[in-house]
């Protein structure tokens, strides 16, 4: 009996059409931008100013605050403005803009392909490394993993989980990752175990990657006590309280933090970048995006520098195809459509996705028929058809009783409602209202 | 027969003794309330609208009453006439207010500011603000889904299909405010009446630089500063990138209207000018 999360869920076709492009190297573009916050938290400072010259890897951006990270150029040239810049959303926001002028390293990175396995680091050299180069959850949610890494004093870490579930339909670079660079990963695992003093990792990999979990199988017994978790497909799995009690059967309460259960999730993507922080010296400049969609021309796995243009992806992968109905930045279920595609790629870019003008049609919303569809899905045990009522009519303290807060935003309701009601859309406004009257609250 | 006489009797006699004790009771656990209260609420328009920051027009009629001082206090809805009813009837003074109107700030039709993507989600403007930037280049302008038509108890501002921009009927707008607090994205503004319905309002909320802003939206004001130079009340300030013109201060002479090279600066209600050409002869 393979393992999974308790409540709710759903199972949509994987489409995984990227799985055996390898992963390519996609060199700098003219210009890359920098958004000064790629990151939850606050906001880093610019450490550099109009005209200078920067390296590959030098620090543009200082993280302000222990919830913060420091952003480091991923390309090499001169930085020629520090101001807004529309994202992916149309909105504009601060950001470095640098113009591309050959490309020379900063001294310190070690280039070379060669694994370093030594881990005689204390948990402190670790962790400042982390911080230092910048690292945030490569997830989607871009939490700094420095402070994921700094265990509150009081709270004891037990488990190490690796999330190498990627329920999201489409998404393949956490697949790729491990299938190319998986020895590094493990490694970085292991750099983890020592910076958190854990004993045990586990790593929960979704049943639909049989040949990840070989591979991972064969290697980490090299390892040290690492555990492959083979699990159900379910989405959505690799949401990480969802995954907590799928691997090792804990439930994290309402407002509570995962290392109050003694667990501490990574994600694939940022366990490399860990590796590469320590061992080689680099910052994270780059980062594995899948480009993929049924009406792609090629299906593709990309190595990307930070700041890359969306556009510049899409070009590489054959162009935008003419029944194009939207551009999604993530996976189609939690994954933004984007209104702007010559935005930057930032930290936590994983996927672009390309949906035909016939797919990404949403149907006429009609009457909710209190089936309870959406109740028996939720994996937060939350009711959508009450809290979207609840949000248009704005009763944000009956929002609050009713854990608004919970929500992950995994579309789990929408995807199932049969009077394709709005669901998420309302239950996402509700969630940020009821946040801000708590932290106003504080 | 005598059964039914004594049915009767002991009904009677229990109704009585109940009266009686219903009366006690009622004296006992008396609330007293001033009949003001009530007499206030009827001449009250009775919208319970909230415009006045109380719950309903009763909670109104209860601080008009309670308040010895009500110059804090008005009704949008029912103006000076009610405030003045009101007021007489309990022997005491209404603040004079000058009639206000919900200004839609925001001249970006169809037209003049070019769809760039289409939003397929919940047709409420609160969402498609929280959930990115917008269906045109501007960030700031209106995202035209009705959220303001749909708060207004008064059937007193409504999307034109055409611009897709809410526009105000002035005769029916109470400036009971509930559209300002709708609208996510702060474009609605209560402004001055004016004598005549006329007044003069910076069509734009736009705050990016100029040319980002006029590439976005035809009409954006540009915060080029030619209005401010030629207003001679000191009624228009600029604050990023943006032109403001306070509406206690603005004499409505136009001239700042001539003068906007985009056009962001509205005049509404004024009779047409004279020609250009009569006027020059006028000044010469």
């Amino acid at each position: 009996m393979l393992k999974t999360f308790r409540l709710g869920g759903i199972h949509p076709h994987d489409n995984k059409l990227s799985a055996e492009a390898a992963i390519e190297t996609v060199s700098p573009a003219e210009t890359a931008q920098f958004f000064l916050s790629q990151h939850l938290g606050a906001p880093a400072a610019p450490t550099v100013n109009k005209g200078d010259k920067v390296k590959v890897g030098q620090l543009i951006a200082k993280a302000t605050g222990f919830v913060s990270a420091n952003i480091h150029s991923s390309v090499s040239g001169t930085v020629t403005s520090i101001d807004v810049v529309a994202d992916h959303l149309g909105i504009r926001r601060p950001a470095i803009t640098v113009k591309v002028e050959g490309d020379e390293w900063d001294e310190n990175i070690d280039r070379s392909a060669e694994l370093v396995r030594r881990t005689d680091y204390t948990p402190e050299e670790i962790i400042k490394r982390v911080a230092e180069a910048g690292i945030v959850g490569l997830g989607g949610a871009a939490f700094p993993s420095h402070v994921k890494l700094s265990v509150p004093p009081g709270k004891k870490a037990e488990a190490l989980i690796i999330n190498a579930a990627e329920c999201e339909p489409y998404l393949t670079s956490d697949y790729r990752t491990i299938m190319e660079r998986g020895e590094e990963m493990l490694v970085g695992v292991q750099l983890l175990k020592k910076a958190l003093g854990v004993q045990k990792a586990y790593i929960g990999v979704e049943i639909n990657k049989p040949q990840a979990i070989e591979k991972l199988q064969a290697l980490s017994s090299e390892y040290g006590e690492v555990e492959i978790v083979p699990l159900k497909k379910k989405y959505p799995q690799g949401g990480e309280k969802q995954l907590i009690k799928a691997v090792i059967n804990r439930e994290v309460p309402s407002g509570a933090l995962p290392v109050d259960v003694g667990a501490v999730v990574h994600n694939v993507g940022t366990t490399l970048a860990v590796y590469e922080a320590v061992q080689k010296r680099k910052p994270l400049i780059e980062n594995t995006v899948t480009l993929t969609g049924k009406i792609a021309a090629q299906q593709k796995n990309f190595n990307v520098r930070v700041g890359t243009p969306i556009s510049r992806l899409i070009e590489l992968a054959g162009g935008l195809p003419e029944n194009t109905g939207k551009v999604v930045l993530g996976g189609p279920m939690m994954g933004k459509a984007i209104s702007n595609l010559d935005a930057p790629t930032q930290k936590s870019t994983s996927s672009v996705l390309l949906i035909s003008d016939s797919e990404a049609e949403r149907r006429e919303p009609s009457a909710c028929i209190r089936c309870s569809r959406c109740v028996s899905v939720c994996p937060m045990g939350l009711e959508p058809y009450l809290l979207i009522r609840q949000t248009e009519r704005k009763m944000y303290e009956a929002l609050e009783q009713h854990n608004a807060h919970d929500c992950i935003e995994c579309g789990c309701c929408i995807y199932t409602c049969p009077a394709n009601l709005p669901l998420l859309d309302y239950i996402r406004l509700g969630k940020t209202e009821v946040l801000k009257i708590k932290r106003n609250r504080k | 027969m005598n059964t039914i006489i004594v049915t009767i009797a002991m009904l009677s006699a229990l109704g009585v003794f109940l009266a009686i004790v219903l009366y006690f009771v009622a004296q006992k656990f008396k609330v007293y309330e001033d009949p003001r209260i009530d007499e206030v609420a009827s001449i009250l328009p009775g919208a319970n609208c909230g415009g006045c920051g109380f719950a309903g027009c009763r909670a109104f009629a209860e601080a008009l009453v309670a308040n010895e001082d009500i110059s804090a206090l008005f009704c949008p809805v029912g103006g000076a006439d009610i405030m003045n009813q009101a007021a007489s009837h309990l022997g005491k003074t209404a603040a004079e207010k000058e009639k206000m109107v919900a200004v839609v700030r925001c001249g970006g039709s169809c037209e003049l500011r070019p769809r760039t993507s289409t939003f397929d989600g919940a047709r409420s403007c609160a969402v498609i603000a929280a959930t990115y930037g917008g269906d045109t280049g501007c960030t700031y302008g209106c995202v035209g889904a009705g959220d303001c038509e749909l708060s207004c108890d008064f059937d007193a501002i409504h999307i034109n299909p055409v611009t897709l921009l809410p526009e105000v009927d002035d005769e029916k707008c109470t400036a009971c405010g509930a559209c300002v607090k709708a609208c996510p994205k702060f474009i609605i503004e209560l402004r001055k009446k004016g004598p005549k319905s006329r007044r003069i309002f910076v069509s734009c909320v736009n705050k990016d630089k100029g040319g980002v802003a006029k590439k976005s939206c035809a009409a954006a004001c540009t915060g080029c500063t030619k209005c401010l130079k030629v207003c001679p009340h000191e009624a228009i300030t600029i604050n990023a990138n943006l032109a403001y013109i306070d509406h206690t201060k603005c004499k409505l002479c136009r001239k700042c209207v001539e003068g906007c090279p985009t056009a962001a600066i509205h005049e509404v209600n004024f009779p047409p000018r004279k020609p250009a050409v009569e006027k020059a002869e006028v000044t010469a």
